[in-house]
């Protein structure tokens, strides 16, 4: 809010994968401070927008910009050093290296060693129990304790903006009430939050604004609170297979 | 059965049991025992150099670089032109222990910089094709090296320039030759480094987590070619070592000499469990060992003749056991199958 343009962009972007068109003219505007979200169910290219926004796919046209420089061409790397990081579906944590590596590797673009530490006193506060296991291999871990490493590990980049890839995927319901908790202190704490979700009710609980992508186009562009009222919110992107 | 025949025969020469399953068997000494040892544990310690090279690109990697073996050759090859310049020079004779640092030294860097190479020019270009494309490619750059080594330096053996004293068979520590003892001492030096570097350094966390990952690794900000390079570089460095030592007990070398080796350093990767850096040692010494003591120990007492040569068919003998009986090697790097959520 500080900045007059927004902290993350996408400008008429479109992105194929090969002769599939993937993205078709989408824009978004993620400011500074918000917690937004991107729905969509099946194939409708949520994690094409994220893989686009990071770098992991270059749009055949239209415009990706980060603090409004274009970054279509820099690589991840200068867009996580740049605070945009991403959590992964299913957390994808490193199994066989342990809790503290982990982290340590969400550190990786970092070289000042004193505020890693401190930052890393922060998630020990935020999710006590990763401190208890931070020598073990992260794969000897239970769903719930992963989830807060893979937060963590997100955190240790001190990212601006946070894009999650379906946090409730793969979760028991439990687990899911306790990661939508997680992402909201988050974000309270100054993170900027992009989340991606199929589970519409439970993201737009917590978001300020949203999307509703459909094979590639964004449908629908509102405030939560417009969205969660739309009488087309579930057929628009859930069409008959509603999975709530 | 052998090595229980072996065992009733060290503690009694004219123990029935032994005698019964092999009448003509001679009782080893304790010295040609021990030597049997160390020598097997020398021999397993080069293997487990060069294995390390298998076993981490094929963590990172998933393919298995037979052209690891020239590598391994290329290295002996520098060392036998460095060691024969610097003892034209006079230097080999008066200062030993310095010419053999300099001649590791640059044996471990043409090494790395051969396996880079290799890597930029014939690995990279197929990093996403199915992972036989590469392993067929590796066959070739092996022939493609041992054939340079042929135009470069000619098809005869050659040799390494005359030890000191010390390192002669004749001289012993301890009962140990002194040419071995200093194998095993590099060959730990360097596992120790190696060690040291993949697990506590910045770019070692990032070497496992590509190996785990490579698109999460990225996802981290490590730029994942670079470290690639760098695991080439590592192995080739590991097997340069390893050539310089080969070279440095045995003396002779020769283009073709990379091939035996290499193939049982990468039975000694799968032995140990590929991918896996302690299981990379572990089957090397395990393969060295079996090869040095298996002949004498368990084919003698049974009665089979020309024992010494069946070294070869030992040491595959066991990587086939080992693969009917624990196809994943003595430490499994599988990852539990279900994610627990």
């Amino acid at each position: 809010m500080t900045t007059t343009n927004p902290l993350l962009e996408m400008r008429n972007v479109h992105a194929h994968y090969g002769a599939v068109h993937a993205l078709a003219d989408v824009n978004l505007q993620i400011n500074e401070g918000e917690l937004v979200c991107l729905l969509g169910g099946n194939a409708s290219g949520k994690s094409t927008t994220l893989k686009t926004l990071l770098g992991m796919l270059k749009p055949t046209s239209g415009e990706v910009l980060l603090d409004g420089e274009v970054v279509n061409d820099k690589p991840i790397s200068y867009r996580v050093s740049k605070g945009v990081t991403m959590v992964p579906e299913n957390r994808r944590l490193f199994k066989r290296l342990t809790v503290r590596e982990n982290l340590d590797l969400g550190a990786y673009l970092r070289s000042d060693s004193t505020q890693i530490n401190n930052d890393m006193e922060q998630v020990f506060e935020l999710f006590p129990r990763v401190k208890e296991r931070l020598s073990q291999k992260s794969g000897s871990l239970s769903g719930g304790e992963q989830q807060m490493v893979a937060l963590g590990r997100a955190l240790m980049s001190r990212p601006r903006v946070l894009l999650m890839d379906e946090p409730s995927m793969g979760l028991a319901p439990a687990l899911v009430q306790q990661n939508f908790e997680l992402i909201q202190q988050i974000h309270e704490a100054g993170t900027t939050v992009f989340m991606v979700e199929q589970n519409a009710n439970m993201a737009l609980s917590i978001a300020d604004r949203g999307w509703v992508l459909q094979t590639g186009r964004v449908v629908l562009d509102d405030t939560a609170q417009n969205l969660l009222n739309h009488p087309n919110l579930q057929a628009s992107y859930l069409g008959t297979a509603d999975k709530q | 059965m052998g090595l229980l025949a072996f065992i009733a025969q060290e503690i009694d020469p004219n123990n029935p049991f032994a005698s019964w399953v092999n009448p003509d068997a001679t009782g080893l000494t304790g010295a040609q025992f021990r030597g049997l040892i160390i020598s097997g544990i020398a021999q397993g310690a080069m293997y487990g150099l060069i294995a390390l090279g298998y076993s981490m690109v094929y963590g990172i990697l998933g393919f298995i670089n037979f052209a690891h073996g020239e590598v391994f050759m290329v290295g002996a090859m520098t060392g036998m032109i460095a060691s024969n310049k610097l003892a034209d020079a006079g230097l080999w004779e008066t200062n030993f222990i310095g010419s053999l640092l300099i001649v590791m030294l640059l044996s471990v860097l043409v090494c790395s910089l051969t396996a880079v190479v290799m890597e930029k020019v014939a690995y990279r270009p197929l990093r996403n094709t199915p992972r036989l494309i590469p392993l067929i490619t590796s066959i070739g750059v092996s022939f493609f090296l041992q054939n340079a080594s042929i135009v470069l330096l000619g098809p005869s053996a050659k040799s390494y320039p005359e030890m000191p004293d010390w390192l002669k068979d004749q001289y012993t520590f301890l009962g140990i030759s002194g040419a071995r003892l200093l194998v095993i001492f590099a060959a730990a030096a360097s596992m120790a480094v190696l060690w040291y570097y993949v697990e506590n350094t910045k770019n070692g966390k990032a070497m496992r987590a590509v190996a785990e990952d490579a698109e999460i690794a990225a996802l981290m900000g490590i730029n994942v070619n670079r470290t690639i390079v760098k695991v080439f570089a590592l192995g080739g460095a590991m097997a340069g070592m390893a050539g310089i030592l080969w070279g440095v007990l045995f003396r002779s070398v020769i283009h073709s000499m990379g091939f035996l080796p290499g193939i049982k350093a990468f039975s000694a990767a799968v032995v140990g469990g590929i991918g896996h850096l302690g299981g990379a040692m572990t089957g090397g010494l395990s393969i060295g060992m079996a090869e040095s003591v298996g002949p004498l120990m368990i084919l003698e007492p049974l009665g089979v003749n020309g024992v010494s040569q069946l070294r070869d068919a030992v040491a595959f003998a066991m990587l086939i056991v080992m693969l009917l009986l624990r196809p994943s090697g003595i430490f499994d790097e599988r990852l539990p199958a279900e994610d627990r959520t």
